[in-house]
């Protein structure tokens, strides 16, 4: 349990140079080790499937995000921040934190699973016939692909239409402006 | 974007094929061991972006064209679609899992086993793969031809030409 801590110690240290750091490379570099402590975490939460993702897209944005970062002019952030901005994003944090203490106090304890606590829960069910069922040995397959086939559907839409307006944005501007001669 | 130097280049060249078979690992074996369609897709997708990052955007565009990947990725949205449409035609309802429970049950820890899973974590790594390849690539272009600079003398000249 121990090793919770220091794992949330270390992504919240992270959290905070991320947002109050003045150069844009260190941010971009503790906004990744936020995401490798997480990974981390769903790996000792015995979640590899989630954690496999977790690290593969991490990778993935940290790359994007250096590559975006070290191509500009500028790397330093210059300026204050805005008053007005602070103490809308203290107000709608602190909201989100009476509520998720509400939330918390309905759940089981970290790292318990649901049916331990109710015990009629959908996992249960999963556990005991996923494989007799699906006839698949990796359970989160079979709930994502089989049990929660909807889910599955409307995030693959998500991601098609998400690619589509991000290459129509774009394409089309750069291109517009490739094709225009210069005077 | 002319790639980098001689020694990224080679290891590069070297790891490449090693990435790319893990991630057709991760996306064939998704029923059996952790990962799958989008952790799957997402691993042949860096592969891409490692070549991008070495080699340059022009290597990667004569290897996989633009079109090409573009078809990829609705053939994988088509491919999850039809596997869903295929339940209501042979099985009676949306998503069913008619493989396993009529035609072919297979044998539990298989590679051959559960039905039309196998095939759904096929049709999202090859739609994940490719979309994400295709916004890499976006992007890239993105960052080299569209620099704020050029955008507002852009804009200015667009302006200046209307009126």
């Amino acid at each position: 349990m121990a090793i919770f801590y220091i794992l949330l110690l270390f992504m919240l240290i992270a959290a905070i140079i991320a947002v109050e750091t003045k150069d844009l490379l260190s941010s971009v570099i503790c906004v990744g080790a936020i995401g490798f402590g997480g990974s981390l975490m769903f790996l000792f939460l015995y979640a590899p499937d989630i954690a496999i993702t977790q690290i593969v897209v991490e990778v993935l944005g940290l790359i994007l995000l250096i590559r975006a970062t070290i191509s500009r002019d500028l790397t330093t952030i210059t300026g204050d921040r805005e008053f007005f901005g602070v103490v809308v994003s203290v107000a709608i944090i602190a909201v989100i934190f009476l509520a998720g203490v509400r939330v918390f106090e309905t759940l089981p304890d970290f790292g318990t699973p649901i049916f331990t606590k109710v015990p009629d829960a959908p996992s249960q069910t999963y556990i005991e016939k996923g494989l007799s069922e699906t006839g698949a040995a990796n359970i989160v397959s079979s709930v994502i692909l089989d049990y929660r086939g909807y889910d599955t559907l409307g995030e693959a839409a998500v991601l098609f239409t998400s690619i589509l307006g991000a290459l129509v944005i774009l394409r089309a501007r750069s291109r517009k402006l490739l094709e225009e001669p210069d005077e | 974007m002319k790639g980098m130097t001689v020694i990224v280049k080679t290891v590069s060249g070297w790891v490449k094929i090693l990435i790319f078979l893990f991630g057709i690992n991760i996306i064939l074996f998704g029923h059996l061991t952790p990962g799958g369609g989008f952790a799957g897709g997402v691993i042949l997708a860096s592969s891409y972006v490692l070549l991008m990052l070495a080699f340059g955007r022009q290597f990667v565009e004569k290897n996989l064209p633009i079109p090409l990947a573009s078809k990829l990725d609705c053939a994988g949205a088509f491919m999850f679609a039809l596997v869903a449409i295929l339940g209501i035609v042979f099985g009676g309802s949306f998503f069913v899992n008619f493989l396993y429970q009529k035609y072919l049950p297979g044998k539990a820890l298989n590679l051959i086993s559960a039905g039309t899973i196998p095939l759904s974590n096929i049709a999202i790594g090859l739609k994940v793969g490719a979309s994400l390849f295709l916004v890499i690539f976006a992007l890239s272009v993105f960052c080299k031809d569209f620099r704020c600079k050029d955008l507002e003398r852009d804009l200015n000249k667009l302006a200046s030409g209307k009126e």
